[in-house]
């Protein structure tokens, strides 16, 4: 009678506090992590973070791989903005070959690379908004998401995970819907972009959700790694694009955004300026492309045949072309050795790639820095001593991304 | 003024004398290694020297080199200055056997997890880390995967047999034969086409 059925742990009966399992599948966590939350109340008194659950060890397979069939692994990693990963690597092999691409191939990259960090922020931002009860926003900026992926759709075929663009620049020019859609979007996102914010920004409940939750000093951001947008929310004004410009970035007028108290509401607002900046940015290129006249205009990659493929009407017709063809896709041509690091301003912070290559086919080593990966860290130290409800939104608005942290 | 190079080199030469030493430039960025005891020395320096400043962390990782004997593994810290913005990068080289490196957590909270990923893939243990278990991979695990020897494959799998990507009963990693679609790591350095 007096045998007890459920065997506790030891302790346990004592404990004053709740453990809560955040995740891993959890609908608010948006991706696969787990938090182990030690709860007094419904104050978080420690937090354990579990990552990993979606590791595909990229950094292994790409020591078989040749760098083209590298380019789709890297569409995985912040696949909310894949072309700027994408665009990251071409960026990171041509500065290995020393390739030099043409003025316009960058300013057609900027152009997409600035789309894919609207994406990116309009998804965050919105999810900012869904945690915190407003379900509205999200909706209503979807269609404007579904307008960049149709742009990517013109100029790769795909969506998600984009593999875009080339080293040396694109497999393809941008055809005449492609710069329609890009107009439409510049010509409506603006008036959509105001709309969003008119139903954030001053929203009483949703100031109030998110001023002074998961706040961050500078010092303490800088320590810990953080990067791009929510290194700014805390105040410091780092933005790779300036400070080690690529893909001639230094032509381009824009502000970095910077907030002060590093919370939730300044990371929100931070985005949001980004968005302008960043379609600021999208507008000057769209014009330095529209300079471009006669056979420049034709230009879309750079010369360099040991990496970008010769047309197809060539590889059928000429000998040197469908060497070279064959060639490239069976990754049979060996690279300079010698070791690089390159980096993008991604999505969510600093994007690094460390390449060492040996001279053979294949690199010897590649590093990802995956941004999301390094400010994850932090989470314990946002969340202590805030309400659960506050730990889920903190989790958006850093904006986690699993495929990032886990590559 | 901002800071150079050669500034940078001869301020670490100035104080740690012949000990670091291999100074490159790959691509313009300053690359240097010392020996890995003194690791946090260095690393301190150039944190709180007045003129080098190095206080953001941006990366760090391992690199595994088998064939040098005593000093197999590397430890390659990449250091931002974010106010002259100048990068550097910073190696220190230990052996397979004994992979002791001093923990730069006390330096950098974003070291905790870099070092841990670092342990979990290549097993270099840092010494003093507050947490250092396997982060990516399955706890179970008891090898370090990124290391050279592990070959991308499972070879001793025997449910998938397809040549065309490696399985096709071979023994083991760069012996396999050269087939289309495969591309083998023994003949990455191999002149022309040796496929057959």
């Amino acid at each position: 009678m007096h045998e007890q059925h459920i065997k506790l742990p030891e302790g346990s009966i004592e404990k004053t506090t709740t453990t809560l399992n955040l995740g891993p599948t959890h609908p608010a966590t948006h991706g696969v992590f787990q938090n182990i939350l030690e709860l007094d109340g419904e104050r978080i008194v420690s937090a354990d973070q579990t990552v990993g659950y979606i590791h595909r060890a990229f950094e292994k397979i790409a020591e078989r791989r040749p760098l083209y069939q590298i380019t789709p692994l890297t569409d995985r990693l912040n696949y909310c903005s894949s072309p700027i990963n994408n665009m990251g690597w071409h960026l990171t092999c041509e500065k290995l070959l020393g390739v030099k691409t043409p003025k316009r191939v960058d300013y057609l990259r900027i152009i997409i690379m600035e789309l894919a960090r609207i994406s990116d922020h309009l998804i965050c931002n919105s999810i900012v908004g869904v945690d915190a009860g407003a379900y509205t926003g999200f909706l209503y900026v979807m269609q404007y998401r579904e307008l960049i992926y149709e742009i990517y759709e013109e100029i790769c075929g795909s969506r998600l995970t984009t593999n875009m663009g080339r080293i040396g620049g694109f497999e393809r020019n941008f055809n005449d819907i492609a710069f329609q859609k890009i107009e439409k979007f510049l010509k409506e996102y603006p008036r959509v972009q105001q709309e969003f914010e008119n139903l954030f920004t001053r929203n009483r409940i949703f100031m109030e959700r998110t001023i002074g939750a998961g706040p961050i000093s500078a010092e303490r951001a800088l320590n810990y790694g953080f990067t791009g947008p929510n290194l700014r929310a805390a105040g410091v004004d780092y933005d790779v694009r300036v400070h080690s410009p690529y893909s001639s970035y230094e032509d381009f007028q824009f502000d970095i955004p910077v907030g002060t108290t590093g919370d939730c509401y300044d990371r929100f607002l931070v985005r949001n300026q980004e968005m302008w900046q960043s379609l600021s940015i999208i507008e000057q290129a769209y014009r330095k492309v529209q300079e471009f006249k006669g056979t420049e205009a034709e230009v879309y990659h750079a010369d360099v045949p040991e990496y970008y493929l010769p047309p197809k009407s060539d590889v059928y017709t000429k000998m040197e072309a469908l060497i070279w063809h064959f060639k490239i896709i069976m990754g049979e041509i060996n690279m300079p050795a010698g070791e690089v690091y390159q980096s993008v301003e991604g999505g969510n912070g600093e994007l690094g790639f460390y390449f060492i290559s040996d001279g053979g086919r294949t690199p010897y080593r590649l590093h990802f820095r995956r941004p999301c990966f390094i400010y994850y860290q932090a989470y314990e130290e946002l969340t202590k001593g805030a309400m659960l409800s506050d730990a889920i939104i903190v989790m958006s608005s850093l904006n986690l991304i699993a495929g990032e942290m886990d590559a | 003024m901002p800071l150079s190079n050669e500034q940078i080199k001869h301020k670490l030469v100035e104080k740690f004398g012949e000990q670091i030493a291999d100074f490159t430039e790959p691509y313009g960025m300053l690359t240097f290694s010392a020996p890995k005891e003194l690791n946090l020395k260095v690393l301190n320096f150039l944190y709180d020297n007045p003129d080098l400043k190095f206080r953001f962390l941006t990366d760090l990782c391992a690199v595994h080199y088998p064939d040098q004997k005593g000093s197999e593994l590397a430890v390659v810290y990449h250091l931002h200055n974010l106010e002259d913005n100048v990068r550097i990068r910073f190696k220190i080289f230990t052996g397979v056997d004994q992979p002791d490196v001093y923990t730069a957590t006390g330096l950098f909270s974003a070291a905790n997890w870099m070092e841990r990923e670092t342990y979990d893939f290549y097993g270099i243990n840092f010494v003093g880390h507050p947490n250092l278990k396997r982060i990516l991979n399955v706890d179970e695990m008891d090898y370090f995967p990124l290391r050279k020897e592990y070959p991308l494959e499972d070879q001793t799998r025997t449910d998938k047999d397809d040549e065309m990507f490696g399985r096709g009963g071979f023994e083991g990693f760069g012996n396999e034969r050269t087939d289309h679609g495969t591309l083998i790591e023994a003949d990455k350095k191999g002149e022309g086409e040796n496929i057959i």
